[in-house]
């Protein structure tokens, strides 16, 4: 059978060379980065090598990364440490409705704490309004936090806009660019952020490892106590193979960028435009066209994604769902709600997402699989047949 | 996919006794599309048995394979008997199901016991409570 991940949300697979890179930290070169002698000393260069690769990509200088455990960490470390830096100036925080977890939950953390969070609302492409972040924005603003990209509709938000509002008001401004960095240029220079995640397992790199980028001068609180590592910005003995592992992908990404978006994008747009002429009732979410370049999601009317993902996995076919039965929650994908679709509809939520392996052949297959699946789903909905009975009394 | 075990894979992916009866002798639904699963049961009676039981179904996995195998189940019953069938049997006829997706295997049994007391409603003389 014919094998076609296509579930590079969740993460994408590792690259030979990035394996390469990170077999020598999991072998010889054991060292502590911390120690002084010459096992540190590998280490170590392994660590401040991976450091100058990462801010290549992101347009940074070396001593602003700090490296962390996840993207999660990463999100966790921005909008909690930058916010508790920041409370003198004020408790108020502003994230937007479509953010990830990791960025959301950390607000509501805040909020614990005696924070002040608002929320922006986005349009139904998934898209935030600078002009609702400029109305959002007070006197105690403390941090705004707002990503690059959603990794769920692939909607990419006017980080630059948005930054020039936050700059004019002197306001720490931190973009999670997990679903984005390494995908989508991600030049902190150019837009304007003054903090940014990003995470391996998003462009060809390990799991376990990402880093957070913060501006010279700003400070940041840190919310692991411990050794010195990391400038003292994040405590605990280094990931070294990780991390050498998020640097040579950061240096292939870099490198191979414009290479890989004309790659993704043909085959995103081709499943965009033909699944939905090829199936009655299917609808493309997020942004038509500033989305992610292989990012493709929709949501089927009149059956659930769980049961789409599972007889396209019987196939041999990997995707994902933000449907209530997918998550582990049993709560439908905040980001369809924030966008304005139904529980109903945000039942049907499926997500293709592509990556550097996936061929035309891959996109065929997909659209050749995809209508008879949807088609015995909805023999079985009843609410198919309570819409089929419906159109066939209307005419 | 190691989140169900084979006997709900083979009821998801070769559900028994799908579909709809036109002359049905009751019908009963339960849930709705906003929560997540919606099923519909339709049966047919004689002599106090269920002599057809068939059902339609919006909903994940778990949710497909617990009405098939509800419809399996009821299926040659009498209607007292098939009225007593539990989420718990269901799960365990089913050899297990994901702890967070237990709950739809409520649904299957409540729709059938809907269908039921809907034909018995229907037949009035024999329309007793529970």
């Amino acid at each position: 059978m014919r094998k076609v991940y296509l579930d590079n949300a969740a993460t994408t697979p590792l690259l030979p060379e990035v394996r390469e890179a990170m077999m020598p930290y999991l072998g010889d070169v054991f060292g502590n980065p911390s120690s002084l002698h010459d096992w540190g000393d590998g280490a170590r260069e392994a660590v401040e090598t991976a450091r100058a690769q990462v801010a290549g990509l992101i347009g940074a200088k070396p001593e602003e990364i700090i490296f962390t455990g996840s993207g999660t960490e990463a999100n966790n470390l921005a909008v909690k440490g930058l916010a508790l830096a920041q409370q003198a100036k004020g408790k108020h925080v502003v994230v937007s409705a479509i953010e990830h977890f990791s960025v959301l939950h950390s607000a509501r953390t805040l909020e614990k704490w005696g924070f002040e969070i608002s929320e922006v609302a986005v349009d139904k492409y998934g898209l935030v309004d600078p002009e609702d972040v400029r109305r959002i924005l007070r006197k105690d603003t403390a941090l705004v936090s707002i990503m690059q990209a959603n990794g769920e509709v692939g909607t990419i938000e006017p980080i630059a806009e948005i930054a020039r509002i936050t700059k004019k008001r002197e306001i720490p401004f931190h973009t999670d660019a997990i679903a984005a960095a390494g995908t989508i240029p991600s030049d902190v220079g150019e837009l304007g952020v003054d903090a940014l995640s990003l995470a391996g397992n998003q462009f060809y790199g390990p799991k376990g490892v990402g880093a957070l980028w913060v501006r010279k001068g700003l400070r940041l609180m840190p919310i692991l106590d411990g050794g010195i590592q990391e400038g003292g910005r994040r405590a605990g003995t280094e990931n070294v193979a990780a991390i050498a592992g998020l640097g040579k992908a950061a240096a292939l990404a870099r490198n191979d960028a414009v290479k890989r978006v004309k790659q993704l994008t043909p085959l995103r747009d081709r499943l965009l435009k033909e699944l939905p002429a090829k199936i009655e009732r299917v609808v493309v979410t997020g942004h038509p066209q500033n989305r992610l370049p292989g990012h493709a999601s929709f949501c089927v009317e009149f059956i659930e994604g769980e049961a789409m993902l599972m007889l396209l996995n019987s196939q041999g076919i990997a995707v994902s769902s933000g449907s209530a039965c997918t998550s582990r929650a049993l709560k439908a994908s905040h980001v369809l709600i924030a966008m304005g679709i139904s529980h109903e509809l945000a039942q049907g939520s499926i997500l293709f997402t592509l990556g550097i392996d996936n061929t035309a052949q891959d996109i065929d297959y997909v659209l050749e699989t995809m209508p008879p699946i949807v088609d015995r789903l909805r023999q079985m909905s009843p609410l198919y047949s309570k819409f089929t009975k419906a159109s066939k009394g209307g005419k | 996919m190691p989140v169900y075990n084979e006997k709900v894979m083979d009821h998801f992916m070769n559900p028994r006794n799908v579909g709809e009866i036109a002359d049905a002798d009751g019908v009963g639904e339960v849930g709705n599309p906003v929560c997540g699963d919606m099923m519909t049961f339709y049966i047919k009676v004689k002599d106090d048995r269920l002599e057809d039981v068939k059902f339609k179904t919006f909903g994940c996995g778990a949710a497909i394979a617990v009405s098939s195998m509800v419809s399996e189940m009821a299926k040659g019953k009498t209607l007292e008997e098939a009225k007593k069938i539990t989420p718990r049997a269901v799960a365990d006829q089913l050899e297990g199901l994901p702890k967070q997706k237990f709950h739809c295997s409520n649904l299957g049994a409540q729709a059938l016991k809907k269908a039921i007391n809907n034909y018995q409603s229907q037949k009035k003389t024999g329309g007793k409570k529970k």
